[in-house]
């Protein structure tokens, strides 16, 4: 057993959100198909969206392009599948949720509330809908108040999951921190773009979207290295693990737990595999904790 | 992958709100049952069933349809796959029920002709709603018996392709294969599962995509939390069991809308 901000996981590899997250079925199955020691839920907001039209999601030699645009069914659409996911998943449930302001963030936070999350992940790194997500999360001072919003209705853990679409990662978590977050996530997908060059059209529907997937790992890393100096809160790490040895290098950055998502492209049980590799890897090298792994590289000088 | 440009070499009228679009691609490893994701560019993006290896056949239903209506033969859209799993192949003694209801005909055609050319004995029962919605009837006679049903009389049984299946004798197929408007396949399930042959069945189901392989769960239907886009969309009988199928679906938003 392993505990992160309070929560009790089996494992620490955990669903990222916006993967597999838009039903309660959906959660429970990775959960407890996919072994995840616990799962994030689509981003959900104050009002019901349908998302950006499709091409919304491409899969390219370096990793994945997506610009889903937010689609959520709005929090009262999405009670009954936070009630399913809390119900039969066994796994701590973390409802992902964006706003457009302080107050929205606390609507949707105390709307959620019934389905009784484990703990709230804030998205203030979407880099793909106006007006939310990085919109939010390139500016501190707005990171600190959603933060404090969100931290002053409810009384479960708060993650705060990073953009790393800003000059400076360390300057948003410090934000999120001052505001009372229980912890950053890092990092939400790299901005860009693909065109067809058949035609000119960019590929995605909404023209440009964000990076995940393999290609993005290095620049993960080294966010969470960032983080992992800057703050005191745990940096949970997330971006571009696919493999074990990629959770164990995220963790020796400084990532307290991993989050997976694009990876679940090429297995659903990506996460007792990772989690299996990092039992394996712990006995060979003689650690008797995962935690002594926790920002090892940082030592190493 | 990136989606490809396919030229549209052949346009086919099956009904008055159905085309088939060839293209100058060839899917050699498309299974029948699976789909690509057609691309009309600066529109939106369609899950559509292959009805060949290089053709897909469409409804005109909504925004994206009505604009590949638009194409010519010259034109050209995206297209990504195929994906998903298909229908599994009958044996050579295998006999084969395929059971299609107006465009659902569209993934069931090139399975007839498969497992006709792989030995079985294939029955069709073909319905739509009047005689000139029945889609591909000659390419289902090609590979084996056919009933029509019609909801207007026009053409065969007068009724639903269940009116027609009600009257055969079910244990005598080893699989049944089953296509169409959501209705039609929740009245076929119910029946199949009277009948205790649920476990030989398969249906394809369509449900609003986004990515479309797997990844962003958009179409995972409950209880089972199966991706239609991945996991399907063809899934057994049994799959379904105690599933939403026939009774709702979700929006664009993940809202459930009751069929």
């Amino acid at each position: 057993m392993y505990t992160l901000t309070g929560l009790k996981l089996e494992n620490p590899t955990i669903l990222a959100a916006g993967v597999l997250g838009t039903t309660g079925a959906s959660l429970c199955r990775v959960a407890r198909q996919g072994r995840a020691g616990a799962v994030v839920t689509k981003s959900i907001g104050p009002a019901p969206k349908t998302g950006h039209p499709n091409p919304s999601m491409i899969k390219l030699d370096c990793g994945f392009l997506n610009a889903m645009g937010l689609p959520n069914p709005s929090y009262p659409g999405f009670l009954q599948e936070l009630e399913t996911a809390k119900k039969d998943s066994d796994v701590p449930v973390i409802a992902s949720i964006f706003g457009g302001s302080p107050a929205e963030f606390k609507e949707v936070a105390e709307g959620l509330l019934p389905g009784k999350p484990d703990a709230f992940e804030l998205n203030v790194s979407c880099p793909h809908a106006e007006g939310y997500g990085a919109a939010i999360g390139s500016n501190p001072c707005l990171v600190e108040a959603v933060t404090a919003a969100v931290k002053d209705v409810v009384n479960v853990p708060v993650w705060v999951k990073l953009t790393p679409n800003v000059s400076d990662i360390t300057c948003i978590g410090n934000a999120a921190e001052s505001g009372g977050a229980d912890a950053v996530v890092a990092i939400n997908t790299v901005k860009g773009m693909a065109i067809d060059i058949e035609s000119g059209y960019p590929v995605l529907g909404n023209r440009s979207g964000g990076l995940s997937g393999k290609a993005v790992k290095p620049v993960a890393v080294k966010c969470v290295y960032d983080l992992y100096t800057a703050l005191e809160i745990p940096v949970i790490g997330v971006g571009g693990i696919s493999s074990w040895q990629d959770a164990v290098e995220m963790m020796m950055a400084g990532a307290a737990a991993v989050q997976i998502g694009s990876a679940v492209y090429d297995r659903l049980d990506i996460f007792s595999e990772i989690s299996a590799g990092i039992e394996t890897f712990l006995q060979r090298k003689g650690y008797s904790d995962v935690k002594e792994l926790i920002g090892l590289s940082h030592e190493m000088v | 992958m990136l989606p490809l440009n396919a030229t549209i070499v052949k346009i086919n009228e099956e009904s008055p709100s159905v085309r088939t679009f060839f293209f100058d691609y060839q899917f050699e490893t498309m299974k029948p049952g699976q789909f690509v994701m057609v691309w009309v560019r600066g529109v939106d993006e369609i899950p559509m069933g292959l009805s060949s290896k290089n053709s897909i056949t469409v409804q005109r239903v909504g925004e994206a349809t009505s604009k590949l209506f638009e194409l010519k033969e010259g034109d050209s859209f995206g297209l990504r796959g195929p994906f998903g799993v298909g229908f599994s192949l009958p044996s050579k003694e295998e006999k084969t029920l395929i059971v299609a209801g107006g465009v659902g005909s569209a993934p069931l055609a090139p399975y007839a002709e498969a497992a006709s050319a792989a030995g079985s004995e294939m029955h069709t029962v073909l319905g739509a709603r009047s005689e000139g919605d029945l889609i591909f009837e000659e390419r289902f006679a090609e590979a084996g018996n056919v009933y029509i049903s019609t909801d207007d009389g026009s053409k065969g049984t007068k009724g639903f392709v269940t009116d027609v299946l009600s009257r055969l004798d079910l244990s005598a197929y080893d699989r049944i294969a089953v296509c169409g408007p959501e209705i039609m396949m929740a009245s076929v399930f119910r029946l199949l599962e009277d009948r205790k042959v649920l476990a030989k069945s398969e249906f394809s189901l369509h449900r609003y995509f986004k990515c479309g392989i797997g990844v962003c769960g958009a179409c995972c239907i409950d209880r089972s939390g199966l991706r239609v886009c991945r996991d399907g969309p063809v899934f057994s009988g049994v799959q379904l069991l105690d599933s939403e199928l026939g009774r709702y679906t979700r929006d664009a938003s993940g809202r459930r809308v009751k069929i």
